[in-house]
């Protein structure tokens, strides 16, 4: 099972490194990542497979949201399901 | 990979333009818990209501993490109570509260189906069993009641459109200390559909299987966003970006509407894909229509526009789901959208321009509320109109009246919540007691006849 994670706000040192040793503490694996800056504002979007993950993707993403709060960012991690039933035919 | 422009406006939608699920609705069958008394069927009713929907709320708040999407409502709806109190319709206050005493268990805000069927003729215990709406409305908190008076096929009772009159104003009665809000749990249906997941008017069909999830989206902020992004479009255009937008509200519906169903063991019912307002600035269907280039909702122009953003919205979600169903189209509820209490208030909307808006779009005269000296006959002939309408559009229309007791044009009530706040609407002060004392049936139109 896949999960799309998605990250914004303003740009800051560190912030790939906590998301990154966030999924690595749950062992989420990264199977791919997208990021850009926009003037001062930060936006990374990542594919990582939860199959193997130690918490189910219902607790992962309220943790998730959590380092969101503690780091000052807009995040979500989502069932990757979402996004392609909504922009896929 | 996925597109980065597709991600940012999922997450979009959802955090700054009210995309969510409105509701998940379990319609649940209640015949077999039909009995000979009145305590032994609501001791089964109470019961199977608690099993079949013991998790809806733990499995939709998961739902809701996983795919990161707000769900807002979870709802039960079960079988018209009118069917299985038949044999003691004198007492279905009873199976009333147990009902209610479910839903709250259950920790659900709404449970329809305190509901009766009589579009061609109402027997004697549903006559009795409707009279005991009023009572069970005022006395229950989570309990929605729904009374179909018409249909295409077979005319509109207007016996029952007599009573239903009266019904209101006792329902406002009893709940006079709460502005009448017993009114807000109330519909009066003409075509009322058997799979509808929205509240007050859900109730689970009698030709529908034992265990259902039916899910309604909602997303007026969406389509407002997607219309604000092409100013200077053309109507075609503008059509067919509600199209477009219709089409991911409604593939997000479908795609929590089967995962749903798969953890509740029950079937995947229907997706409804209502564009359905609540009173926050942004998630109104009003403000669409501005957005579409009316100085204020209610003035000319309205109905055209509403039917053009009601066909759009269709289009988009029958292209999203092969399983389309409950009302489907676009709500006009007063007091739950911003915009169309502000037009209210403004003198800008009456509910003459409301009654031609509900030709065009998929319910009727939702959560108006009017004097409460209001006669009950003028009440009555305000939904013979509405069923009129849907009798010969062959689409559904309803009426959520609220005759607010002591209350005249310029005051207003607010039921909080959802339900909103509502300016007290002027109606026409001619009398039509004579039209609705005559009682009998309105033939069903011509164009019924098509076997």
């Amino acid at each position: 099972m896949r999960a799309v994670v998605t990250v914004a706000g303003k740009d800051k040192t560190g912030i790939i490194a906590k998301i990154s040793s966030f999924l690595a503490e749950r062992n989420v694996n990264i199977v791919d990542i997208s990021q850009t800056i926009m003037e001062e504002y930060f936006a990374m979007i990542m594919l990582v497979d939860i199959s193997k993950s130690t918490k189910p993707l219902s607790v992962l993403s309220e943790e998730f949201s959590g380092l969101g709060e503690k780091i000052g960012m807009s995040v979500h991690l989502q069932h990757e399901e979402i996004f392609n039933a909504m922009h896929s035919v | 990979m996925f597109n980065t422009g597709e991600v940012l406006e999922t997450i979009n939608m959802i955090e700054r333009e009210h995309l969510d699920i409105r509701t998940v609705t379990m319609g649940i069958s209640l015949l077999p818990c039909m009995s000979g008394t009145a305590e032994k069927t609501a001791k089964a009713v109470y019961d199977t209501v608690c099993k079949k929907a013991e998790n809806i709320v733990k499995v939709t708040s998961e739902l809701s993490r996983e795919y990161g999407i707000p769900i807002v409502n979870k709802r039960v709806s079960v079988t018209p109570a009118a069917v299985i109190c038949a044999p003691f319709a004198s007492k279905a206050h009873i199976i009333g509260k147990a009902l209610d005493d479910a839903a709250k268990n259950l920790g659900i805000d709404f449970l329809g189906g305190y509901s009766a069927l009589v579009h061609k003729g109402m027997a004697d215990y549903e006559k009795e069993f409707i009279m005991t709406i009023p009572q069970v409305l005022a006395e229950t908190d989570r309990l929605c009641s729904s009374v179909n008076v018409g249909s295409s096929k077979s005319g509109i009772n207007m016996d029952a459109v007599s009573l239903m009159g009266e019904i209101i104003k006792q329902t406002a009665q009893k709940t006079a200390d709460r502005d009448g809000f017993g009114c807000a749990k109330l519909v009066v249906f003409c075509n009322a559909v058997e799979d509808n997941p929205f509240m007050a008017g859900a109730f689970h069909g009698i030709g529908e299987s034992g265990t259902v999830i039916n899910v309604g989206v909602s997303g007026p902020g969406v389509v407002q966003h997607a219309l604000e992004s092409v100013p200077d479009a053309n109507l075609t255009d503008l059509a067919e970006t509600i199209k477009r937008t219709a089409f991911k509200i409604t593939r997000a519906g479908q795609l929590i509407a089967r995962e749903a169903a798969k953890r509740l063991n029950a079937e995947f019912g229907i997706v409804d894909l209502s564009l359905a307002p609540t009173p926050a600035r942004g998630d109104s269907v009003a403000q669409i229509l501005e957005e579409m280039g009316l100085e204020s909702v209610g003035t000319h122009g309205t109905t055209a526009c509403l039917a053009m953003l009601n066909d759009a919205v269709k289009k988009g979600g029958v292209m999203a789901s092969s399983r389309v169903g409950g009302l489907s189209g676009a709500f006009i509820p007063v007091s739950e959208d911003i915009g169309m209490i502000e037009a209210a208030e403004r003198g800008g909307l009456c509910i003459d321009k409301l009654e031609a808006m509900t030709a065009v779009c998929s319910v009727g005269l939702d959560m108006i509320a009017v004097p409460g000296d209001t006669p009950a006959s003028t009440i009555s002939a305000i939904i013979a109109d509405e069923a009129a309408i849907g009798m010969i559009n062959n689409k559904t229309t309803a009426v959520r009246i609220i005759p607010a007791p002591n209350k005249k044009v310029g005051d207003s009530v607010n039921f909080g919540g959802l339900l909103g706040r509502a300016p007290i609407m002027p109606v026409h002060k001619e009398s039509a007691a004579k039209f609705i004392s005559r009682g009998g049936l309105i033939p069903a139109p011509i164009h019924s006849n098509k076997n």
